[in-house]
């Protein structure tokens, strides 16, 4: 099974931490660990919000808009896509997950629909 | 598991299959579950076989093993279901590889059990799902005993069936390192299932007090084949020790009666005895949690020969222990009680007092001061907060005690 690991934070709160504190380290040992488990399929660590551009539909026209889809305080700050048996092993994994003042959401990926 | 001799020519009671029915549907939904793969397939091929047997037993007697009935029945409404289906075949030979009810090693309904309480699942969905799977109640039985539209109920399920399909909550027993969590998980539901039915009143619907028989029944099932987790014992404990006391719960028109006040010789003793001797089990495990600490200090009271006699010095301790394990203001309001009778209602007060700001919105806090007022000749202050109780309880048997015990004071 793929779940998708949406690594959320507050950019505002993340920008404010000291080096040591966001500890890219610590980050940089888990996606290690985990590729080498065989765990982990991709990754990435995102731009801030702030840099964001979306594309909407109004009356069936793409608009495109400076900002993210919608304006929160937490937002997506990077992903992980996962390989696992089962949703417990997703759960296992995305505890360990470093980065402090951090949420871990956990998305079951549609296979062969 | 219930056995039966001869074939029973009797005719069934709806007590005897009421009795195999709780028995065995969750049985056959665990075993069917891992076979089908699918939730809502499984639980309604047990649901149409359940029909099947209500037809024919009252008529036929119970068969000599209701199990292995069902599982016949079940299997061959499977093959109806599936004969336009292309794969069917397959299908058809992994259901008839199904074992016999009761032949496997870790039984099926714990690990249905562990599945409904996943932690992924919030708790009303768990709550829901584990009667309605592991007990075989209709949704307008839970429904009712939820006090929700059945609706809102069927809704709640669906969507955590939807779930654990969709995330791959997967068929099995947590793994050692997964236990204690999800145990803490299974326990709280059945803890949550125990409370619905405990503490709603005695004029209210037998279904929502049968809940609490239900949870019983489950935890025991835990127990059973889960015999050296210790937490299990605890809750297990605490449920009997509850319902040991549970004839002097109530007066004769239904009112609500504090332990304080409640005929001790209405308590079943050999129950109390009983139960004592699984927290003592539990508790030379050596890994203390709060169920087990809950449940000593029901022992505690239920042990006692009187309100006056109890050991308020060890129910002071047991909470202070599990204070220390799981902080809670509401614990910490039950160790003030204790304190009371050790120390006095005025330093028992000003315990109490402090847990304000975390308990100025729960009817116990404002019930706990009224008391300690009372004690103390504060009368004005301490209807003040009766009322205030009064306000905040939502339980009807709880708002009949206050009520009476304001106007009782006006």
């Amino acid at each position: 099974m793929k779940y998708m690991l949406l690594l959320v934070r507050s950019d505002e709160e993340w920008e404010a931490l000291s080096d040591a504190e966001q500890d890219y380290e610590a980050i940089g040992r888990w996606w290690a660990e985990n590729a080498q488990a065989g765990h982990v399929v991709s990754g990435h660590e995102l731009e801030p919000a702030r840099t964001a551009t979306t594309v909407r539909w109004q009356e069936g026209k793409p608009v495109v808009i400076d900002g993210p889809y919608v304006e929160t305080k937490e937002t997506i700050g990077g992903y992980g896509i996962i390989e696992v048996p089962d949703l417990d092993a997703a759960i296992e994994i995305a505890k360990t997950w470093p980065a402090r003042g951090h949420a871990v959401e956990i998305r079951p990926v549609v296979e062969g629909r | 598991m219930t056995t039966f001799g001869a074939p029973d020519s009797r005719t069934a009671s709806a007590a005897a299959i009421t009795r195999i029915v709780r028995e065995e549907a969750g049985r056959l939904t665990a075993s069917l579950v891992r076979l089908v793969d699918d939730f809502d397939v499984a639980e309604d091929l047990v649901q149409d076989a359940l029909v099947a047997a209500l037809e024919h037993w009252p008529r036929d007697g119970l068969p000599e093993r209701p199990g292995a009935w069902l599982l016949t029945a079940a299997r061959r409404l499977a093959v109806d279901r599936w004969r336009r289906e292309a794969d069917y075949r397959k299908k058809v030979a992994l259901l008839e590889s199904a074992p016999v009810p009761g032949s496997t090693e870790v039984d099926d309904r714990l690990r249905l059990i562990f599945i409904c309480c996943h932690p992924a699942l919030a708790r009303e969905a768990q709550v829901a799902l584990t009667l309605r799977a592991v007990l075989g109640l209709t949704t307008a039985e839970i429904a009712r005993a939820f006090l929700v539209s059945e609706v809102t109920l069927a809704q709640r399920i669906v969507r955590a069936k939807r779930k654990i399909v969709a995330a791959h909550i997967a068929y099995r027993m947590p793994t050692e390192q997964e236990m204690p969590t999800r145990m803490n998980e299974v326990l709280t539901v059945l803890y949550v299932l125990f409370n619905e039915g405990y503490l709603s009143s005695s004029g209210q619907a037998a279904v929502r007090q049968e809940l609490m028989h239900d949870a019983e029944w489950l935890a025991s099932l835990v127990v059973r084949f889960l015999p050296d987790q210790p937490e299990a014992l605890g809750l297990l404990a605490l449920m009997r020790l509850h319902r040991a006391r549970s004839a002097a719960r109530f007066d004769v028109d239904g009112h609500l009666i504090v332990l304080r006040d409640q005929d001790r010789t209405l308590w079943d003793r050999g129950a109390i005895i009983a139960a004592a001797g699984l927290v003592e089990t539990a508790l030379r495990m050596r890994s203390p949690g709060p169920f087990q600490l809950q449940a000593a200090i029901a022992a505690c009271h239920a042990e006692a020969s009187s309100w006056e006699k109890t050991d308020w010095h060890q129910i002071w301790a047991l909470y202070g222990v599990l204070l220390g394990l799981a902080p809670s203001p509401v614990v910490a309001l039950n160790r003030s009680i204790a304190l009371r009778y050790l120390r006095g209602p005025r330093a028992a007060l000003a315990e109490v007092d402090a847990l304000r700001g975390e308990l100025e919105n729960y009817h116990l806090f404002h019930a706990t001061r009224a008391e300690l007022l009372r004690a103390l000749g504060q009368e004005a202050e301490a209807r003040a907060a009766d009322q205030r109780a009064l306000e905040l309880t939502a339980n009807p048997a709880e708002r009949e005690l206050l009520t009476l015990r304001t106007s009782e004071c006006s």
